[in-house]
């Protein structure tokens, strides 16, 4: 399953930052950021409770870099 | 502005004025007051940075940006260089404005010129008041009002009123287009001059203005090469810049002093420092993006989606372009262009031809039932037999009409005469004598011997036209609008092969695209290595095949795809090899201990700068 949430972050590298970190997470096939639309798309593993797995890439993004929204 | 960037810009400009009164002021007999009054504006401009650097360490995300910044100033604070020390803050956190603003701009001004979102639709409410509602929450069926001067907000079929649009923002070309009860409208076109009524026939996130925003947005998702080059190499850059600096600091002195000389600490250490301010990635990391965007966001200005960063590096590469014909080189609406050697009157051939046919769909029977201008009484017609790949026999008026190809003509017994002129050819038998050929063939498009001239121009090295219709049509048509080479009588799965063979034969940095009309080239254009579907406004199955979408059917805008890439790419390696050769050549000349921290300040913000500009150059599109 695939899904897009908006996003928000300063800079370019930042946004790669995120989609790294949203790619290690569990239960995340693929994801990619777009920081031009300040758009993220996730695609979900099968059978995986989104919103949780949602949770957890929120907490690796801002890990990552700390100035960062995800809306879901 | 946005807040944050209100808030950023006031900082600045306090902390710069604070700076320039500071430096000014006699203290150099008091270090300790002068340190703390430098500590204002340093604080003032970079206390954020400070602390997301902290964070970082926190989180053990120690290289990034602000780590580096926060290092350095820290750093050049210590050695007692104050004003070079707030200086590298103030023009970093200057260049994250600036940069923040660029990128600001362009995202407004790409949804300016993808001016086709509605924002509202209105129903028209049982008391005949009319009140705008959401688009989102339209049912399919309802009836919205579109006033003159509105978007039409939801694709649907005109119910009542008559009006002409305006398409101009979904193909960037200023074509009215009248429509009357019936006709479609799609969304995303503008209202010109009357009230019209609409049925709508999709959901709002269905419609065609919600699928091209949507497609916009997402294509930069798709990253290109040159992106995944970029991000790869922040990745290594930043902290091998970081090593490097720190065997910088510590390598030189301790060699210097085991060889008995003065260690110099402090300016190794300054060199180390000025090597963290020149590390930062940014100006090639925000670039990339920001010139993709621009690129594909300019071109669906002009009615050219790109669907992906990808794909504009693909089409920078055309050197051979295939073409369908129908619909892309002609118009693809046949039309009868010659009667001869008929044996009455050619009205007459025309009505008797076109009543045998009357029964069928095909669009010879539509050319010819045109031509003949007038209504069919279809109670003439009787006995209809249709003999596939020949043609039909019927009864007309007691008379017996044998219509089609010279096959049918020897199926009747009756010996046809070949035509010469290129095109469909319709023979016609009367009671099994022959009584002539009426010929019909497709128009070509005003604009296709300019557009093959266009993209000569442009670098493409090779035009070849694959077409199922037979070998006399093709020539003429590749003769008179100039194209390299062509196979005709081809069957789809032919179609395939032939781009096969020729995706073979193409070299590494050689790329051929394929365009059609995207209805039934589906896999022809997946085939390629890039799809171009043309006269896609309102298609979707097109819109779904193709990598790159032209809304309209002008075949000049395939060069113009192809030159729009080209400079968006041009301009992408132009900032990959400046951003980089600057920094490597500050890199050296700061190991060297030439380039002060200054310098080091220039190869950062200033080539950010600089490089953000030039990508800003990819939104100008009008006139590539």
């Amino acid at each position: 399953m695939k899904k897009t949430y908006k996003i928000d972050v300063d800079c370019a590298n930042c946004a790669n930052k995120m989609e790294e970190a949203t790619k290690k997470t569990k239960g995340v096939k693929d994801a990619s950021v777009n920081f031009m639309a300040l758009k993220m798309k996730v695609e979900f593993e099968d059978g995986v409770d989104v919103d949780a797995v949602m949770q957890d890439v929120i907490k690796n993004c801002k890990v990552v870099e700390d100035d960062c929204e995800i809306f879901l | 502005m946005t807040k944050k960037q209100k808030n950023l810009l006031i900082r600045v400009i306090a902390a710069g004025i604070l700076m320039a009164v500071i430096a000014f002021l006699p203290l150099d007999n008091y270090p300790v007051i002068r340190f703390l009054l430098f500590l204002i504006p340093y604080l003032t401009v970079g206390y954020d940075i400070l602390r997301k650097a902290f964070k970082g360490i926190l989180n053990r995300q120690v290289f990034d940006e602000h780590f580096l910044m926060a290092v350095a100033t820290i750093g050049a604070m210590a050695l007692g260089e104050y004003t070079e020390g707030v200086a590298v803050m103030w023009f970093y956190q200057i260049g994250e404005l600036f940069q923040s603003y660029a990128v600001g701009k362009s995202r407004r001004s790409i949804s300016d010129l993808m001016d086709i979102r509605p924002d509202y639709a209105n129903i028209e409410t049982e008391d005949g008041k009319i009140e705008k509602v959401d688009p989102d929450d339209v049912e399919v069926g309802t009836i919205i009002v579109i006033e003159p001067g509105e978007k039409v907000p939801i694709d649907g079929v005109v119910r009542e009123g008559k009006t002409t649009l305006n398409t101009a923002a979904l193909t960037g070309e200023s074509i009215p287009q009248d429509v009357a009860p019936g006709d479609e409208v799609i969304s995303g076109c503008i209202n010109m001059s009357g009230v019209i009524r609409v049925e709508t026939t999709r959901e709002f996130d269905e419609s065609t203005a919600s699928k091209i925003l949507d497609l916009v947005e997402n294509a930069s998702s798709r990253k290109s090469r040159s992106e995944q080059f970029i991000t790869k190499f922040a990745r290594i850059y930043t902290p091998a810049v970081c090593y490097s600096a720190l065997a910088l600091a510590v390598l030189p002195p301790l060699v210097r002093l085991l060889m008995g000389m003065d260690p110099t600490w402090g300016s190794w250490i300054y060199r180390a420092l000025t090597f963290l301010v020149i590390s930062c990635p940014c100006a090639i990391v925000v670039s990339i993006p920001l010139s993709f965007f621009g690129g594909i966001g300019g071109a669906s200005s002009q009615g050219i989606l790109i669907k992906g960063s990808n794909y504009m590096e693909t089409l920078s590469q055309v050197r051979t372009v295939a073409f369908d014909k129908t619909g892309t080189i002609t118009k693809g609406n046949f039309s009868v262009t010659g009667v001869h050697h008929s044996t009455m009157i050619n009205d007459t051939l025309l009505e008797l031809a076109a009543l045998a046919e009357s029964h069928s769909s095909h669009p010879i029977s539509r050319s010819l039932k045109l031509a003949h201008g007038k209504e069919l009484d279809l109670g003439r017609v009787e006995d209809v037999q249709e003999i596939s790949g020949s043609g039909v026999i019927a009864v007309v008026d007691g008379h017996n009409v044998a219509a089609g190809n010279l096959n049918m003509m020897r199926h009747v017994g009756v010996t046809g005469r070949d035509c010469h002129s290129a095109g469909t050819i319709v023979h016609v038998a009367v009671d099994g004598k022959y009584a002539g050929h009426i010929v019909i063939s497709d128009e070509m498009k005003d604009t296709s011997r300019e557009a093959m001239q266009a993209l000569k121009a442009a670098g493409v090295k090779k035009t070849v036209m694959l077409t199922g219709d037979k070998e006399s049509v093709a020539k003429a048509v590749a003769e008179m609008v100039g194209i390299d080479e062509y196979h005709a009588g081809l069957l789809p799965a032919d179609k395939v092969r032939i781009v096969e063979e020729m995706l073979q034969a193409e070299g590494e940095k050689e790329k051929l695209a394929f365009v059609g009309d995207g209805i039934n080239d589906a896999p022809v254009l997946s085939r390629a290595d890039i799809g171009i579907a043309m006269g896609a406004l309102g298609s979707d199955a097109a819109i779904e095949a193709a990598d790159v979408v032209l809304m309209d059917d002008d075949p000049r805008k395939i060069a113009k795809a192809i030159r729009i890439a080209r400079k968006c790419i041009r301009i992408v390696y132009e900032n990959i090899y400046f951003a980089i050769g600057v920094k490597l050549a500050c890199l050296l000349l700061g190991a060297l201990g030439i380039a002060d921290m200054w310098l080091a300040i220039f190869a950062d913000v200033g080539v950010m700068v600089l490089c953000v500009l030039n990508a800003i150059r990819c939104l100008a599109v009008k006139r590539v």
